[in-house]
């Protein structure tokens, strides 16, 4: 059994995550977690070009990025999609977690930065924190489908 | 070589191995070496250019790179040199995106380029000219060898910032 709470939508449906990391490796480890949490993967991506097609294709909950990819970078990628789709969370995911790399990921319009190894219980943390202002997700485990907060 | 430069490396290999292999390590002596280096295994080199620069070499034996996928992974991967290489190229950025974090946050300024994997009789770039220190890291998995080769090449970006360039 999980030693987490599944994290679901107010209509009690799956999270829903779109998992983007040019390494195969890292993003069968981050489905991993997010299975874990009661998570669905709605797809994945190996570089920022495919994100973003993937992004208007599965209209996912929450984007997973990671910053260096081929083709387009993470915080590229994030920007592109965050101008067409405003509503989007992305979360990003790297091991590289200086300050400046950060920084311009939260400019472009990314809600928050993991750095890796992720630890799960960080990584849903951060997800519970990024779904929670958004009215249509529940984001915590004690808000239920139906439930509304103050 | 400075130990200032070198630390940040071992640092967060060690944080990394404990953290995302899920058990203990143990930091194994560290030797100086001059002569080019020899792979024990599957090796992922990755070049470093800026304020420091030099190269990082992490290597492992392709049963221990099997072990860390099965750990990372939770089991389910195939014995592939794939899986090897994938492996080897994870550990690597991982190891390397949090060094740098640290060295980036002491003010010193570089590109790290996307790490070369070398296996089979496939050469590997050595260190004619530079001094390199070597090192393994104990985990469950089995040994994990690092060996880096780092110089400055101009000061940091604060020392230059703050000392007058002429008296």
């Amino acid at each position: 059994m999980s030693q987490f709470a599944a994290l679901l939508r107010k209509d009690n449906q799956p999270v829903r995550y779109l998992v983007v990391d040019d390494s195969v490796f890292a993003r069968k480890n981050i489905i991993k977690m997010v299975q874990l949490f009661g998570g669905e993967i709605a797809g994945e991506a190996g570089d920022g070009l495919t994100a973003i097609a993937e992004y208007g294709r599965t209209k996912p909950d929450v984007v997973l990025m990671d910053i260096t990819m081929p083709q387009m970078e993470g915080i590229e990628a994030v920007e592109r999609i965050v101008r067409q789709h405003p509503e989007a969370r992305i979360v990003m995911v790297s091991s590289v977690g200086y300050q400046e790399n950060i920084l311009a990921a939260l400019q472009k319009g990314a809600k928050h930065f993991v750095q890796k190894p992720v630890k799960p219980e960080v990584l849903y943390e951060i997800l519970r924190y990024v779904l929670s202002d958004d009215p249509a997700l529940a984001g915590a485990p004690a808000v239920l489908a139906g439930e509304h907060r103050s | 070589m400075r130990m200032e430069l070198i630390q940040p490396f071992i640092n967060a290999a060690d944080a990394v191995f404990a953290e995302s292999l899920q058990g203990p390590t143990r930091i194994g002596d560290l030797l100086m070496e001059e002569q080019a280096y020899h792979r024990k295994g599957v090796a992922a080199l990755i070049v470093i250019k800026g304020d420091i620069e030099g190269r990082i070499i992490l290597d492992l034996a392709p049963e221990v790179a099997l072990k860390v996928s099965a750990v990372l992974t939770g089991g389910g991967v195939s014995d592939s040199e794939q899986v090897v290489r994938e492996t080897v190229c994870e550990l690597a950025n991982m190891v390397i995106g949090n060094s740098v974090t640290l060295l980036n946050d002491q003010g010193y300024k570089f590109k790290v380029f996307p790490p070369e994997i070398h296996m089979n009789d496939e050469g590997l770039a050595g260190s004619r000219d530079t001094e390199a220190m070597v090192l393994a890291i104990e985990t469950a998995c089995g040994n994990i060898y690092l060996n880096i080769a780092m110089h400055h090449l101009t000061r940091r970006r604060r020392e230059r910032d703050t000392v007058p360039l002429s008296s």
